[in-house]
């Protein structure tokens, strides 16, 4: 009965999959790289567009990307931010920009009727085209920022997290975390953000991606439209290598809380990394497959020790972190760590069992659909597979690449990737309350 | 330009929307289970939801927080199956679960792939009248509720300020209380708590099962059928109303916390849709919301956080959909060199704007269109449209009502708006709470090489 089912299933799926995305590339003159993907269902559009712009171009100025992006919809061109709120949220648009390590994207919702269509993308143009950093939006931004890191220190998870890259990363522009310091940010001026947009958001440094009801005419217009006397300018130098840590490190940082936030890992792979199928598959075993991972088994379904327990590879430009994380009550924390690390080695050692891969290739390949459902889930995945420069067949081959991994290779990948004698493990909590218990 | 613009929303719009909206189609089981079905056929995947009518705001005291652990339970082994295998069953058919909790539901869904759907329908039937309870997983899961309580509230400054205000609000309303319980309540369940709360709640009579997805209707309905119809119904017997006393004077508290920065947050007792004496004031409520923040042309955004830069962010929200009258909520945090009190007058006087002033015809229709095009959004999302159904049915509206939204938002006038403004955003019906900021003085330790 399951054996038939799931034979069904398989076939519907592959049938699915060839069948529904498409994805169309185009390099514009200017050198932007464009990514179009016919959505016809819905009379809506997703615009993203993302420039290799993110928090690693911050140099010395950390938060200086994060501030760049922020100012960006606050004037530009003939209007002021609240006309530009207003121009975005009359036609039913949604807009945004945000920023990660490697990438700065700016975002649009919008219905595909011509004129309310329309007025999102001139208003979008302006906003990538003719931003302002006028002095006075500048001012009041900054303010919120500095208010935002502040309010960082609020939570012990943040703290570890910005702990976490720094013991990771040194002195790589992976190692600040991307809002900045207030240290940084405070010395920050409007020319700064001015300089730094004439730099990253140009042309030859834009990709482009368009979900949508949209002919592909129509999608050539719109990005024409949207980049219009943007300069071609050049591509930003390629990030330096990662220096891996010399050696485990581990720090604590004291913390009025009623739990300890603990953070394992050491820097992982690149996102065009070989071994990265080899890697995803044997994490989701391990600690990346929600409520039925080893880590979550070991640390919440037998020990009742966290709420949540998980381990992820985040593949970036540069070797991105591979980090294991749980949360516990602040005595309960060196019991926790201990079964966290014994777990990773025990993993690391043996690697999964026939039957724990076959379950965990039963539910990556099963779910595979899930994760492109949405227009809104297809565009950011094809951003990912643009601005990565990963192939167009990426879609289209990931479930056979989920099929090719072994146990043997899982065990060979992460013997040369995860090395225990370089883990670096950061813990923020109360100690004073852990030792006298409860 | 602008009037065009907005001849071509009103016009071109429905038109869209009449073209494809989506259709629900309801089938009731003789054993009460109601049975909700949209297909959308976009994507080969389903989202199935079973739904609830128990929630926190069904707990007597001393034993709050027995929804949501009953959710953690509900992994925990059948008749059929061990602790924990109803999650491996559902992640090698390629699904996606999880489950939650709110004031006045506890829901559970899969997404996986449309093929899978008796899976997700055989174990959902199975765990519905068939759960065991063990005391000594229930012992483990005590302890991973009070990590998630402790995550979630105790070491969050603006959580914790969230359930003391909530506390203050109501006098006697069970909203009073937080979803996730009280500590103590929370440390001293016992198997036979869950057991009746279990047996109390937990039948077909009293559950909505949503289905959005490529799937075809009657084929739902027929596998619905298969599964669900040998469960025997229960006598559910209605909680008593416990209608919140009239609050009779503003109240204010303060909460100290380590934190960096202070916070506020100010509630006025209001209807819900499902409680409003008149519907169209809800709708109203609902419209000004979106004039205060609806974006970020929005007043409090453009006025408050831009124009006289008294907030670093802030923010106001609606509870429409609601079992029982709640809150209508302002909360922010003041700019630099600015009072929590700058803060508190800056709201209050936004809200005397609304109650002598009629809100633009811009202001309206901005809203109106963001209405129109989030309707339109949202069908990009299986998920989300489940999640309406099963809410409206849940909470007594009735999943008719999803489909009401739009034109009952377009019929708001700004005269309602300014109308429920003066009825309810009243003083002596207003609930303060500030975080008051205690230091917190972290500090860092290496301790070396391992």
């Amino acid at each position: 009965m399951r054996r038939s089912l799931l034979g069904l299933f398989l076939l519907a799926l592959s049938q699915a999959v060839w069948s529904s995305v498409t994805i169309e590339h185009w390099q514009t003159a200017q050198g932007s790289r464009v990514f179009f993907v016919h959505a016809g269902s819905l009379p809506i559009a997703d615009i993203v567009v993302a420039f290799d712009a993110g928090s690693a171009r911050d140099g010395k100025q950390a938060g200086l990307a994060a501030l760049t992006s922020g100012l960006l919809d606050t004037g530009a061109g003939q209007w002021n931010a609240d006309q530009i709120a207003e121009r975005f949220e009359s036609v039913g648009a949604n807009f945004g920009a945000s920023i990660s390590s490697d990438m700065s994207s700016v975002m649009l919702r919008t219905l595909t009727d011509k004129p309310l269509f329309d007025k999102a993308i001139e208003t979008m143009h302006a906003i990538l085209t003719q931003p302002a950093f006028k002095e006075a939006d500048f001012q009041r931004e900054k303010k919120r920022t500095l208010a935002g890191l502040k309010l960082r220190e609020e939570s012990p998870g943040d703290l570890a997290d910005i702990a976490f890259s720094k013991a990771l990363y040194g002195d790589h522009p992976y190692a600040h975390p991307d809002s900045g310091m207030i240290e940084t940010v405070t010395p920050l001026k409007a020319s700064d953000l001015r300089a730094f947009y004439r730099q990253y958001y140009v042309a030859a440094n834009a990709v482009v991606v368009i979900v949508g009801d949209l002919t592909k005419e129509q999608a050539e217009q719109t990005v024409a439209a949207l980049l219009k006397d943007l300069p071609a300018g050049q591509k930003p130098a390629p990030l330096p290598d990662v220096v891996m840590p010399a050696k485990a490190g581990s720090q604590h940082i004291k913390f009025p809380s009623t739990q300890t936030h603990v953070l394992v890992g050491m820097p992982g792979i690149d996102r065009k990394d070989p071994d990265f199928f080899s890697l995803y598959v044997g994490n989701h075993i391990l600690g990346g497959s929600g409520l039925v991972s080893k880590l979550f088994d070991e640390i919440r379904e037998k020990r009742g020790l966290a709420y949540s327990a998980s381990s992820a590879f985040r593949p970036m430009r540069k070797k991105g972190p591979f980090v294991l994380g749980l949360q516990t009550r602040n005595d309960q924390t060196g019991e926790a760590l201990q079964v966290l690390n014994q777990t990773l080695s025990d993993f690391i050692a043996k690697g999964p069992t026939e039957a724990e891969l076959t379950a965990a290739k039963k539910n990556l390949t099963g779910g595979f659909p899930m994760r492109f459902d949405t227009n809104k889930k297809l565009a950011n995945y094809v951003a990912m597979i643009g601005f990565y420069e990963l192939p167009l067949d990426y879609l289209d081959t990931f479930t056979q690449k989920v099929e090719e991994v072994t146990v043997a290779s899982i065990v060979d990948a992460f013997k040369r990737h995860v090395d225990l004698q370089l883990l670096q493990t950061v813990t923020v909590g109360d100690d004073a309350k852990a030792k006298s218990g409860k | 330009m602008k009037k065009r613009l907005f001849c071509a929303i009103v016009l071109g719009l429905p038109v869209y929307a009449a073209a494809t909206e989506p259709k629900v189609s309801e089938h009731i089981l003789k054993n009460g289970l109601k049975v909700l079905v949209q297909e959308d056929h976009r994507s080969p995947v389903v989202v199935s939801q079973v739904w609830y009518k128990v929630g926190s705001s069904y707990e007597p005291g001393g034993i709050t927080g027995i929804s949501h652990m009953l959710e953690h339970m509900m992994f925990k082994g059948t008749d059929k199956h061990k602790p924990g295998e109803f999650s491996r069953i559902i992640a090698e058919n390629g699904g996606d679960e999880n489950a939650f909790t709110g004031t006045d539901y506890t829901a559970y869904f899969q997404t996986m792939n449309a093929s899978r759907l008796a899976v997700s329908f055989e174990l959902e039937a199975d765990r519905m009248r068939h759960l065991h309870l063990l005391p000594d997983e229930l012992k483990k899961e005590l302890e991973v509720v009070t990590e998630e309580r402790r995550m979630r509230t105790e070491d969050n400054p603006q959580a914790k300020v969230g359930e003391y205000f909530s506390a203050a609000a109501y006098t006697n309303s069970p909203y009073k209380h937080p979803v996730i319980g009280w500590p103590a309540d929370i440390a001293n369940y016992k198997v036979e708590d869950l057991e009746a709360w279990y047996q109390r709640w937990y039948a077909p009579n009293n559950a909505t099962l949503v289905v959005v997805g490529d799937v075809k209707t009657d084929d739902v309905f027929a596998l619905a059928e298969k599964y669900f119809a040998e469960l025997k119904p229960s006598e559910i017997k209605p909680i008593k109303p416990q209608t919140e006393m009239p609050q009779v004077g503003v109240r204010k508290i303060t909460v100290k916390a380590p934190a960096k920065l202070p916070y506020l947050t100010m509630g006025y007792k209001t209807p819900s849709l499902a409680t409003a004496e008149n519907e169209g004031e809800a709708y109203a409520l609902e419209v000004l919301a979106g004039v205060l923040d609806g974006g970020n042309s929005a007043r409090l955004s453009s006025r408050l956080v831009r124009g006289k830069q008294i907030a670093v962010s802030a923010g106001a929200g609606y509870s429409l959909t609601s079992k029982l009258p709640s809150l209508f909520e302002l909360e922010g945090t003041p700019a630099d060199g600015k009072k929590i009190t700058d803060l508190e007058a800056a709201f209050k006087k936004e809200i005397a704007d609304l109650q002598s002033t009629l809100i633009s015809k811009e202001e309206l229709q901005r809203i109106k269109a963001q209405v129109l095009a989030n309707q339109v959004y949202q069908r990009d999302s299986n998920f989300y449209q489940a999640m309406q159904l099963g809410t409206f049915e849940t909470v007594g509206l009735g999943w008719q009502k999803v489909d009401e939204y739009v034109k009952k938002i377009n019929l708001v006038t700004a005269e309602q708006v300014r109308d429920v403004a003066k009825k309810y955003l009243i003083e002596d019906h207003l609930t303060v709470a500030y975080l008051d900021p205690q230091p917190i003085n972290e500090k860092a330790v290496n301790k070396g090489d391992k």
